[in-house]
């Protein structure tokens, strides 16, 4: 497919991979997630959290000191000290992630290595591994790719030749819970998830694993496991009524799973979901959505609006397109689409207002802006942090855009 | 290396944000990774800000370290410039860009720009927010208002009939109350016949700062923020500045006096009527129960000090701490602290701040939100005087902590997280009763204040406390279970005084394991 693609280099308005620990720090419950970064960093995982969510959280930042930037063996040291004092004080950590940010990166600490050194000291309690979480190298969701990388060579090998179901991507407890019982009634019974909610019950890997992506950002992942012998099940994300039937329809296909029994499980999710979904999407009928990169949702989203909700796309905005895993969303795109990659946060706001959409999806930064300029936006952070994959939360995602739409109509002042 | 997870200030960049975004026509180039721009957020999200802050981000990548970064810099800024014509331009670096010594000063002044630009030296790894905030409004000033300094020696010029004026230094974008503040400082000037020539930097553009030495003198509002600057125009223009913060009655009564002996005004009518109920509030019988509460301080320099002084002379209360996260102000806090005769705590550990408040288990705790969740967790009232601000310290009334008004709005919010008087007694003495028990919460706060028996992450207050005692083992005194049953039954706000109380008598009389009749003889010691 030739899509119209409009690639930028300008500012970009899009956070860095460290934001994912927001979510991962939540998701995997015994780990902890130490950046060694700047102020900067520290604050942007705090601004970024929006309220601070104050109960002791499983992450935290070792600040890069002035003394630090004179030696490099001192700041190891340093490290090492502060690593030493926070599992002291956090007992119940069993994996700790040292996430590389763009000032450890340009002083080249050798966060690797010292996740070596620090893995050696303190097992077999605690694991040690590392990651960049880098503005450099990441913009958002990226973070979790990273994190995910950095886990698949901790992942036991499974030396079995029975497959089993691998679902790769962060998803809420209670959307891996729908998914188990899809999957099981199907007749699919091993179903593994990673990450896994406790770093101690990682899921094993090898030739016989066949995985899905629930998460369009996670190409180096993919690639990882495709090392270990894991097949990529090819689908399109699980949004939607119709993206969840397609994901969950290439793991059926994979184990076997003949097309009755695989109507038969999930035929009454669908009729529940597509008329919720109906009910839900009646705002959202005909009006224009432009969409700003954020997440890497935004293509998998942009095919749910069209298809299931009616919605026209005026640009879908992505910061990085991965042709390969896109495909089967690009394909039910409509070949005149406007795609853009990377960003010029001014020029593509020149043309948001040109356009002037119905709805603008935007991080953040801008949201209030647009809106005081008279647009209608929702804010993209809330599409990571909302459990919308799976059948029954495609109502829920439909209405995260519904919502600003009618909370418009609804105020007179 | 320090481990931290919430910090009381940003990076010095966000400070030099907060001086742009508070003004006009003024644009600001940081060459920054992508990642930075989260900091646009604070300002329309916590803030609510209806337009973009005026900040461009080169967002360089790692592929453009090995190319031209410097370019980039140049590019960015020429762009910048040409999209939003401001009057002047800042440039500066993030944490990260300083790493790469480009020299953006440097580079944009090669530019041969249509307009001043300001070049920023932000140190990351060593300054803060504040500092950055302050640092940027002193280039800002020396930049733009340098050039119209008299030559050295020689009078200020006369009035000449008009009224005296001054300028508002201080007040920025994201500031606590800032906007508020400036409204109600800015009548109580006019009332006593004083005009504000500039408010900066909240809502000054490039030309205003150029006119600052036009005023007769300057109200320094915000001294972290704009103390070097007052300095530097009293040195440069031969404007005196004013040290009174008018924060609480006593002190705006002190700052009326002050700015009308810099003006050359009569105070005396605008003293006659302050429109301030915070003295008769204050004196009010219902207001007994205030008396020797024991409060723990901490915030920025300005208003930890300010608050202790309104909280002993105004409140009644009795400072039980004292604190600042500001290191470059620590010597006032260490002053007021002496006043006070409690230890100062000058620490942006907020690890630290939450063991000295289990420690000292004040009744009611003044601080930043960062105190508030603190004081949240060890089950104590909290109300906010400082930042680092939320979205709810910008509340859509005018609620200004400064001047007559903020009088008015520090007594009600420092109240209000206190159990009134009568309900105080009642549970006193019905401490049995199911809704009375011993963790219940004012009842004016539904129910807030016993979340900790709800929240699994969030331990009881005395929990904290048991976790420094076990910190020292041996050392933590023995209760008897009979005692402990007795201690519970002690309402949640004086109840960590009773501990305090018992276990001290008990060690000074080497009283071990602690009974029921140790806790009242302790009880009877004490008793005022
Ligand atoms: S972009 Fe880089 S410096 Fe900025 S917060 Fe992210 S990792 Fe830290």
């Amino acid at each position: 497919m030739d899509f119209p693609i409009i690639r930028e280099r300008g500012q970009n308005e899009i956070f860095c991979g460290l934001t994912s620990i927001i979510w991962l720090h939540r998701k995997i419950q015994d780990a902890f997630f130490l950046v060694v970064g700047s102020r900067t960093c520290a604050h942007l995982m705090q601004s970024a959290a929006g309220v601070m969510i104050f109960a002791e959280p499983r992450f935290g930042t070792a600040l890069i000191e002035e003394r630090d930037l004179a030696g490099l063996a001192d700041a190891n040291e340093e490290l090492d000290r502060v690593v030493a004092r926070l599992l002291e004080r956090r007992p119940d950590i069993r994996m700790l992630f040292l996430v590389g940010s763009c000032p450890s990166e340009v002083i080249k600490l050798d966060l690797q290595r010292a996740a070596a050194r620090l893995s050696q000291a303190h097992a077999p309690r605690v694991r040690v591994l590392s990651y960049t979480g880098s503005g450099l190298e990441t913009g958002f969701t990226q973070g979790e790719d990273q994190c995910l990388i950095s886990l698949v060579p901790e992942l036991p090998a499974d030396t079995g030749s029975a497959p089993s179901l691998l679902v790769v991507g962060s998803l809420a407890d209670i959307v891996e819970d729908q998914f188990t019982r899809l999957f099981r009634a199907m007749g699919i019974e091993d179903v593994r998830f990673l990450p896994a909610r406790k770093a101690d019950a990682l899921p094993a890997v090898g030739p016989g694993t066949r995985f899905l992506l629930a998460q369009p950002f996670l190409g180096g992942t993919a690639r990882a496991l495709e090392e270990r012998g894991a097949r990529r099940l090819e689908a399109p994300f699980p949004l939607g009524v119709e993206g969840t039937t397609a994901w969950l329809r290439a793991a059926a296909a994979a184990f076997g799973v003949d097309e009755p029994r695989f109507h038969e499980v999930t035929a009454p999710a669908v009729e529940r979901a597509r008329a919720a979904v109906e009910r839900t999407c009646e705002p959202l009928n005909e009006r224009r959505i432009f969409f700003f990169p954020d997440s890497q949702m935004e293509i998998p989203l942009a095919r749910f609006l069209r298809q299931e909700a009616g919605m026209e796309l005026v640009e879908v905005g992505t910061p990085y397109l991965h042709r390969e895993h896109m495909a089967p969303e690009l394909a039910q795109l409509p070949a005149d689409t406007v795609l853009s990659e990377g960003q010029d946060v001014d020029r593509q706001l020149d043309r948001c207002r040109e356009a002037h959409p119905d709805l603008v999806v935007c991080g953040l930064g801008l949201a209030n802006p647009l809106e005081a300029e008279g647009m209608t936006t929702k804010w993209s952070i809330e599409l990571v942090f909302t459990p919308v994959q799976g059948y029954d939360q495609a109502a829920d995602l439909a209405e995260l855009f519904a919502r600003p739409l009618i909370r418009r109509a609804k105020l007179r002042v | 290396m320090q481990l931290t997870v919430w910090t009381y200030e940003g990076p010095p960049h966000v400070g030099a944000m907060r001086v742009a975004t508070g003004m006009e026509r003024t644009h600001c180039v940081l060459h920054a990774p992508q990642g930075d721009t989260y900091a646009d957020l604070l300002f329309t999200m916590i803030e609510r800000r209806d337009r973009r802050p005026p900040v461009t981000y080169t967002s360089f990548q790692a592929r453009d370290l090995g190319r031209d970064t410097a370019q980039l810099f140049m590019d960015t800024v020429r762009a910048a410039q040409e999209r939003f014509q401001p009057q002047a331009m800042l440039v500066g670096t993030s944490c990260t860009a300083e790493l790469l010594q480009d020299d953006p000063g440097g580079l944009a002044a090669g530019m041969d720009l249509p307009v001043p630009v300001i070049p920023l030296e932000l140190p990351s790894y060593s300054r803060k927010e504040n500092w950055g905030a302050s640092e940027t409004l002193y280039q800002l000033a020396r930049t733009l208002a340098g050039p119209q300094a008299p030559a050295p020696g020689g009078d200020r010029p006369a009035r000449e009939g008009r009224r005296p004026r001054c300028n508002l230094l201080g007040p920025t974008a994201l500031g606590f109350r800032h906007r508020d503040d400036v409204r109600e400082i800015t009548a109580l000037l006019d009332r006593l016949g004083i005009d504000v020539h500039v408010t900066a930097p909240l809502g000054a553009t490039p030309a205003d700062i150029a006119r600052l030495g036009e005023a007769d003198f300057n109200v320094v509002l915000y001294p972290e923020i704009a103390a070097a600057t007052a300095q530097w125009l009293q040195r440069t223009f031969r404007q005196p500045y004013t040290r009174t913060v008018p924060i609480g009655v006593c002190a705006t009564r002190e700052f009326v006096h002050e700015v009308a002996e810099l003006a050359g005004v009569d105070p005396e009518p605008v003293l006659a009527d302050e429109g301030t109920r915070l003295p008769w509030y204050a004196r009010s019988v219902d207001s007994n129960y205030l008396t020797g509460k024991r409060v723990f301080i901490f915030g920025d320099a300005t208003h930890a000090v300010a608050a202790a002084r309104v909280a002993t002379e105004e409140f009644g209360f009795q400072v039980a701490g004292l604190g600042t996260y500001s290191r470059e102000f620590a010597r006032e806090v260490r002053e007021a602290a002496r006043r006070y005769e409690v230890e100062p705590l000058i620490t942006d550990d907020y690890l630290e701040v939450e063991a000295r408040v289990a420690e000292l288990q004040p009744e009611l705790v003044l601080g930043t939100q960062m105190e508030r969740h603190i004081a949240k967790r060890l089950g104590v009232g909290c109300a906010v005087i400082s930042a680092p601000v939320h979205v709810q310290d910008f509340p859509a009334r005018y609620a200004p902590q400064m001047g007559f008004e903020g009088a008015n709005v520090l007594f009600d919010t420092w109240v209000h997280p206190l159990m009134m008087g009568l309900e105080e007694h009642l549970l006193g003495m019905f401490r049995e009763d199911f809704e009375f028990h011993a963790e219940a919460a004012p009842s004016h706060l539904g129910g807030t204040g016993s979340e900790r028996s709800r929240s699994p992450e969030a331990p009881a207050g005395e929990s904290a406390g048991n976790d420094m005692e076990a910190a020292a083992p041996g050392d933590g005194p023995q209760w008897t279970p009979e005692a402990e049953q007795e201690l519970r039954k002690i309402p949640f706000f004086v109840r960590g005084k009773a501990r305090r109380n018992t276990e001290r008598y008990a060690a000074e009389r080497d009283i071990h394991p602690i009974t029921v009749e140790t806790l009242y003889e302790a009880k009877a010691y004490f008793s005022r």
